[in-house]
Formats: structure tokens, C-alpha cells, sequence
């Protein structure tokens, strides 16, 4: 048993940190949310062309680094902490995470191929616009037309929908209900009968975008895995981007709480920096325990992603473990942003300090996914309606 | 990150798994789920002997250095020992005091002489020890401590007068390790010495604390004019704090993953009694079922990230190991008001009387204790930020008056 990070992954996640410090600033950051876009396109030019990051875990074989999901999450984080505006969320925590779980050796061998040596930007559009995260969530529909699909149905919370140039859609055989009759398929966004829009966010650092399908059809060989099978697919995708999603989360609540003890460390009140009060030095500690107990739950949902990607020994836990990190992570990084936010004081409600940026985030991947409170339920029932084992 | 164990720990964790499984049987049998924290009142004599039947097998002392006497256990064996412990239902140990902390602290401070003294005994299940830290003037501030032991140049000895609190299963010991003052005019930390003191003497009395449990496994115990060899002072006269803190170094160990699978045992019984009493169709307290299985879960992960991680080695505590004690005794505390909320108006009907509580009852009252002791949870805070974050102490009232 070695549950710590390899020189090597040490290695991978220092450089990306380093990486960042210098492109992620305070300053590139307010650029790139500005716009609608959402990212500097040169610098998503940059990270796959010299970082290679948009490759980090895609087999060798279909042109990636051949790395794990550890290696993701160890990127993830460092992507949280220094709030990097790019499309690597939705292209390689929901599209490429698709594409292994579900693709043909086919399918994964061009679109992941032009993933990795092109930079092509992708993402998972499934939820219609209700507030749940399970089959029902998805609200689309397709009819079979001999060996063809048509596709009607709006999605809302596309992250990067707007940008993106391959979208992987979830839609349900017209009639069927809950994990039934749900398909996945490839779609490129500028097929014929596909709109998408931005929707502006109150986290302007990371975008979301409507879809509108309207009788867009599709041939056999869009489908993505067995038509009707695609629920499985799909919640493992969300679980895999869950944990992903959950190590983004752990990265804010670090910068937050290492921005919180140096701004108290400086502020002086009462002549004494204010980090002398208990009053503040505990709620510090509070957000040390939660950002610990946080990573802890997020490395070990990191390592169980990767063997459920590999088809090892824990696979079975995924839905279990991404819950609780998920779940865990969201709850503790809206705490911390709130804490950081009091302890800042009045700059921290002002639009030129950080603090507000990782407020917001904290609330928007809290809420990306199933919040903590739609987690705990689905550990609820695996622990309360399950048949008694004994 | 590799979450799995070796082929050959694997072997170990069946041959611990096998052996307690034949021997936690015929007289020992009722022993199971007995015992520990919040039950040691239970069965004390009878654990005793368990103690010394673990002895005999080779199972006291796992992670000490053979040639202490003990089984040279890796970290990774020690955990698998641990977990096997707690999942087959082996009682609490009453040798735990002895074998985590006195032996430890002897290993690395103690002289020759102490070392042979008092291992053995340790080692071999039948000599007990209690800690004689806390004073009514000296919980938090653990400096401030008023015993005093005092030279006797007649007798040879060290004479000790004082009061030590708190101190559980005193009355069932052979020794007390005390920290007493050696330098009466000293403040604070210095002036202090780390004392191997005989229960049975004239000059201690150990009076029962009634707990707020009806039960008592906590004990006040007085010193007037008891005696110490002067050989069993540990370190020299005026540095036992160096010592008491290299003592609590030792605490965090690895025995905390057997803690977590006594609690994974009273998280499942409140499982259990939700299923069954439809408590589990509620869903305010489906999620606090959840939230308290997502914790649980993550502090096994966290103690893996502990013992995985360098924390030990150099003494210093990593990140996640500061959190630990904060996290875990918040944890069960809140796991004793579940077990309440689960039960509902029943949990108000006890056993029997005049006050028999069950076990969940007396769990979720004495939890209450997990947030006191051992470093509150407010002192674990400012140990957190100060230790952890760096922060600044709080200022100081300046001690300008000797202890008297």
C-alpha cells in the first residue's frame, strides 16, 4: 500500500503548477472570462501543443500519453487552485472519458486521435435543464429511421456547448422512461439541425451553453456504444467527471485557505495582524481540515477511476466513491469560499479581489453534477434500500 | 498511489484473522465488542486475561523492535493487525497504555535499566499502566501542572505529592507514568520531570470518577508522599516535557485504523436499527446517514494518506495527520446524536434501572468525552493554524508568578 502521490506524478503535478502560475494569472483570468468564449484560444493552442495535457490519459495507442486517472486528478487540482479558464474539463473529463467508456476502436481512434493531435475541443451535453443528475435528467429524444437516428430535445449546463467542436449527446428512444432506451452519439457541432448558445454564468470563468437539436439526423455509425445500453456509459462518465470535477474543488479550497492566511497574516486591527485571533485562527483550521479531509476522499476516488477505467479490482466502487468525494468536496469548498469571503472582510465582497471568483466557482461546481445533498442521497440508497446481503 | 497490499501481508492478515478467530472463543467468547473507550468498566479481570493469551501468541507489542520483545511489525502489518483486531471483535485492550505509550517512550528515552525494568511486563500482557497527566489546574494548559516530587536524600527516593486526573484504568494498574514538578519554583513547561511510579504504595489513593454515563472508567488519583526510585525518572530532573511531547508523538500511530473499524461496527449497527425502524425512509436523516458513511469512509482513506506519507519519520506531522484527532472526535461525536435521532422517543427508554444504558445510549453519551480529552477540539485548532498554517500565537498574559 503506497497512498501517495510517485516522484513521477509529484513531478507532473509541480510542473502543471508552475505552468499555471505563470498563465493563469489574477489578471489573464478577468481576460478570458470576459469574453464569450470563455478561454484564450493560444493558450488551449499551448497546453496541447507543448503540455500535451489534453493526452494526459488517452492510451498510447489512439495517440495519447498513456497515462492514469491518478495523473488527472493530480491536474485537476492544480486547474482548481489557479482557476485556469480552458476547455480541458469538458474535452477531457466529459468528452474523452466518453469516448474510452463507450467508443469503438474506431471511434476512438479518430476522434481521440484529432483530440490529441489537434486540439479538439469536445463535450457531453445530456441534462434537459432539471435540477437531478440521474437517467431522468436526460430529456431528449431520438426515433430510428431504418439504420438511421433523428434527434430532437433541448440540453442546458453544457459546459463549453457553445465552443465546442464535437459534442457527445445523450437522447432517449421516444417513449421510454428512466435508465431505459437512452443512446449516446457523436455529433459534430456544425452538423445540420444543431444550435447552441451561450448562456451567461454567474461563473464567468467557466461557460455554459444551451443545445437545441431540431430532426437532426444521424447515421448508424454516430452511435456511441449500444443503442438503448447508454445509461450505463453515461453515469460512469459522470462519475469519472465527478471526480475530476472534485479535485477542481480541493485545488480551490487550497488557494483559498493559503490566500486567507496570508491576507489575515497582513491585516492589522486592534494592533495585531488579525491572524492572532482565535476567533480566526480557528475557522482557519476548520478549512484546513475540510480542504485534508477533502483530498483525502478525492485521492482515493482518483485511484478507483483509474482501475475502473482499466478494469481492476475496485471498479465497482466508482459510483461509491465519486459520490462521497463529490458530495464531501462540494460541501466543503462552498464553506471555505463562505469563510474566505468573511475573513477578507469587506474586500472580499469587492469585484477586484480573487476571493470572489473561487465564491463563485465554489457554487458552480457544487451544483455541476449533483450537489452534496444528491450524492449523499444515492449513498443513502445504496446503503438503506439495497437488499439485505446476510 | 497503490491502494492494494502485498501478496505476504495479505498472508499475514489471514494468519491474524485465523488466530484470533480460534482463540476469541470458550471463555473469552463474551468478551466480543467489549471493552475500549466508553465500556471500560466491562469485564476488567477477564480482559487481563486476554491480555496475556494475546501475549502468549506473539500479538502484544506488534510494531516494537524485536529485540524489545516485540514482533518487528512493518507499518503496512501493523494497520492489517489493527483492522483484524477490531473486525473479529477482540475487546478493548487494557494494555494499551503500556504498549503505545510507555514502551515507546522508554524505547526512545529510557536508560538501559528502565528498559529491561519494565518491557518485559508490558510485552509479556501483565503488567498494566495508567498516564498521570491532567491536574484539575492542568487540562488545556498541560504545563501547569502543581505536583511536585521532591529528592529525598535520606531515603534515596523521589517523594511525590499532587493530584493527577482523568487517568482511566488506574485502578486496575501496576504503574502510572507521571510528569510532576522537580523545580518548585519553575513555570510553565521547565522544572518538570517523567516519573515511573508503583500504583500499590501506601502514598496513592485512587478515587473513581462517577462519569456523566452513571459508569466510571476515569479516575482521580492522589499522591501524598508517594514513592519513586530514583532510578525511574526518565530523562534527567527538568526535562519531562521533552519527554511527555515525545510520549504524545506516539499516540497518533497506526492503532487509528482499529479505531475506525469499532467505529464502522457502531455506524453499522445505527444502519441496521434505520432499516429496521423505518428511520431510514426519512430523508433528513438519510442524509446524515450518508454524510456520517462519507466521512468515516474518507478518514480510513485519510489515515492511509498518514501512514503512506513521511510524517514520523522526523517526527514533524504532516497536514492531514494535524486534522486527525479534530476530525475523528467531531465525527463520533455526531455519530452518538444519529444513533439518538435514529432511534427517536425510544431512545429515551433505557435497558433497565436504575441506569442501564444500552450500548448505543452509552455510546452517544460518552462521545461527548472524544471533543474533551486529549486535546480539546479548541486546543486542536490552535494547534492546527499555529502548526499547520503557521498563524500566529495568541498573546500571553505574562507568567510572572512561580508555582507555589
Amino acid at each position: 500500500m503506497e497512498f501517495a502521490f510517485t516522484e513521477e506524478q509529484e513531478m507532473i503535478r509541480d510542473t502543471a503548477a508552475a505552468f499555471l502560475a505563470e498563465v493563469s494569472t489574477s489578471e489573464a483570468i478577468r481576460q478570458a472570462m470576459a469574453t464569450e468564449r470563455g478561454y484564450d484560444p493560444e493558450l488551449w493552442q499551448r497546453i496541447c501543443g507543448e503540455m500535451y495535457w489534453q493526452a494526459i490519459h488517452v492510451p498510447e495507442a489512439y495517440g495519447g500519453m498513456g497515462l492514469g486517472y491518478v495523473e488527472v486528478v493530480a491536474m485537476m487540482e492544480q486547474m482548481g487552485r489557479y482557476l485556469l479558464c480552458s476547455p480541458f474539463f469538458s474535452t477531457v473529463c466529459l468528452a474523452s472519458n466518453a469516448l474510452l467508456v463507450a467508443g469503438s476502436d474506431e471511434q476512438k481512434s479518430h476522434w481521440l486521435g484529432k483530440l490529441c493531435a489537434e486540439g479538439l475541443t469536445a463535450t457531453v451535453a445530456f441534462n434537459g435543464g432539471v435540477n437531478r443528475w440521474d437517467a431522468q435528467c436526460v430529456t431528449a429524444s431520438y426515433r430510428r429511421e431504418g439504420d438511421a437516428f433523428l434527434l430532437n430535445g433541448d440540453y442546458r449546463y453544457v459546459i463549453d456547448g457553445h465552443t465546442s467542436e464535437l459534442l457527445i449527446v445523450a437522447a432517449r428512444e421516444e417513449g421510454s422512461q428512466g435508465e431505459q432506451g437512452l443512446s449516446l452519439f457523436l455529433l459534430p457541432a456544425d452538423s445540420a439541425g444543431v444550435s447552441t448558445k451561450w448562456l451567461p454564468t454567474m461563473d464567468q470563468a467557466r461557460k455554459q451553453a444551451s443545445v437545441c437539436l431540431t430532426d437532426v439526423a444521424l447515421s448508424a455509425d454516430a452511435l456511441l456504444g449500444e443503442a438503448g445500453q447508454g445509461w450505463t456509459a453515461l453515469s460512469e462518465v459522470i462519475n469519472l467527471a465527478s471526480v475530476a470535477l472534485a479535485a477542481e474543488q480541493v485545488g480551490g479550497c487550497q488557494q483559498l485557505l493559503d490566500m486567507t492566511v496570508d491576507y489575515t497574516a497582513e491585516r492589522v486591527q486592534f494592533n495585531r495582524p488579525i491572524a492572532s485571533f482565535q476567533a480566526v485562527k480557528h475557522k482557519a483550521a476548520d478549512m484546513m481540515l475540510q480542504t485534508e479531509v477533502a483530498r483525502s476522499g478525492v485521492y482515493y476516488a482518483a485511484c478507483v477511476a483509474q482501475e475502473a477505467l482499466e478494469g481492476g479490482e475496485l471498479a465497482a466502487e466508482l459510483p461509491e466513491a465519486a459520490s462521497v468525494a463529490k458530495s464531501y468536496c462540494s460541501d466543503a469548498y462552498f464553506a471555505i469560499a463562505g469563510d474566505a469571503l468573511q475573513l477578507f472582510g469587506g474586500v472580499g465582497f469587492t469585484w477586484e479581489y480573487d476571493v470572489h471568483l473561487y465564491f463563485k466557482r465554489a457554487k458552480s461546481s457544487e451544483h455541476l453534477l449533483g450537489n452534496g445533498a444528491v450524492h449523499r442521497e444515492r449513498l443513502a440508497a445504496l446503503l438503506l434500500d439495497t437488499e439485505d446481503v446476510a | 498511489m497503490k491502494l492494494s497490499f502485498s501478496a505476504e501481508d495479505e498472508q499475514f492478515r489471514e494468519e491474524t484473522a485465523a488466530w484470533l478467530n480460534e482463540n476469541l472463543t470458550g471463555e473469552f467468547a463474551k468478551l466480543k465488542y467489549r471493552g475500549g473507550p466508553g465500556d471500560e468498566h466491562t469485564y476488567p479481570k477477564e480482559r487481563q486475561q486476554w491480555e496475556k493469551k494475546l501475549a502468549e501468541g506473539g500479538w502484544t507489542c506488534v510494531g516494537w523492535p524485536r529485540e524489545y520483545g516485540g514482533r518487528g511489525c512493518s507499518i503496512e502489518q501493523q494497520v492489517i493487525f489493527f483492522e483484524e483486531y477490531a473486525r473479529a471483535g477482540a475487546p478493548g485492550r487494557v494494555g494499551h497504555i503500556g504498549e503505545g505509550l510507555t514502551g515507546p517512550t522508554l524505547i526512545a528515552f529510557g536508560t538501559e535499566a528502565q528498559k529491561q525494568k519494565y518491557l518485559p511486563g508490558i510485552v509479556a500482557g501483565t503488567e498494566l499502566w495508567c498516564q498521570g497527566y491532567s491536574e484539575p489546574g492542568a487540562g488545556s494548559d498541560l504545563a501547569n501542572v502543581k505536583t511536585r516530587a521532591r529528592f529525598d536524600d535520606a531515603s534515596g527516593k523521589w517523594i511525590l505529592d499532587g493530584q493527577k486526573v482523568w487517568t482511566s484504568l488506574a485502578h486496575e494498574s501496576d504503574y502510572c507514568f507521571v510528569i510532576a514538578r522537580t523545580d518548585p519554583d519553575s513555570v510553565a513547561h521547565k522544572g518538570l520531570g517523567f516519573f515511573l511510579v508503583k500504583m500499590d504504595q501506601p502514598g496513592i489513593e485512587v478515587r473513581p470518577i462517577e462519569q456523566i454515563t452513571g459508569t466510571s472508567e476515569f479516575n482521580e488519583v492522589f499522591f501524598d508522599g508517594a514513592e519513586c526510585d530514583a532510578q525511574d525518572i526518565v530523562g534527567a530532573p527538568g526535562e519531562g516535557w521533552k519527554v511527555a511531547m515525545g510520549l504524545l508523538g506516539f499516540e497518533r500511530g497506526v492503532s487509528t485504523l482499529g479505531q475506525q473499524m469499532q467505529f464502522q461496527n457502531e455506524f453499522d449497527q445505527v444502519v441496521e436499527l434505520a432499516r429496521r425502524n423505518g428511520a431510514g425512509q426519512d430523508p433528513a436523516i438519510r442524509q446524515r446517514i450518508a454524510r456520517a458513511h462519507t466521512e468515516l469512509k474518507i478518514m480510513r482513506y485519510n489515515a492511509m494518506r498518514m501512514l503512506s506519507g513521511q510524517s514520523g519519520s522526523d517526527g514533524s506531522l504532516q497536514k492531514e495527520a494535524l486534522i486527525y484527532k479534530l476530525f475523528w472526535a467531531t465525527w463520533h461525536r455526531s455519530l452518538g446524536e444519529l444513533a439518538m435521532d435514529v432511534m427517536g422517543p425510544e431512545c429515551e427508554i433505557l435497558e433497565g434501572g436504575p441506569y442501564e444504558l444500552s450500548r448505543l445510549q452509552s455510546m452517544y453519551l460518552f462521545v461527548r468525552s472524544d471533543t474533551i480529552y486529549g486535546g480539546t477540539n479548541q486546543i486542536q485548532r490552535n494547534i492546527i493554524a499555529e502548526r499547520g498554517l503557521g498563524m500566529p500565537k495568541e498573546p500571553r498574559v505574562a507568567v510572572n508568578q512561580a508555582v507555589k
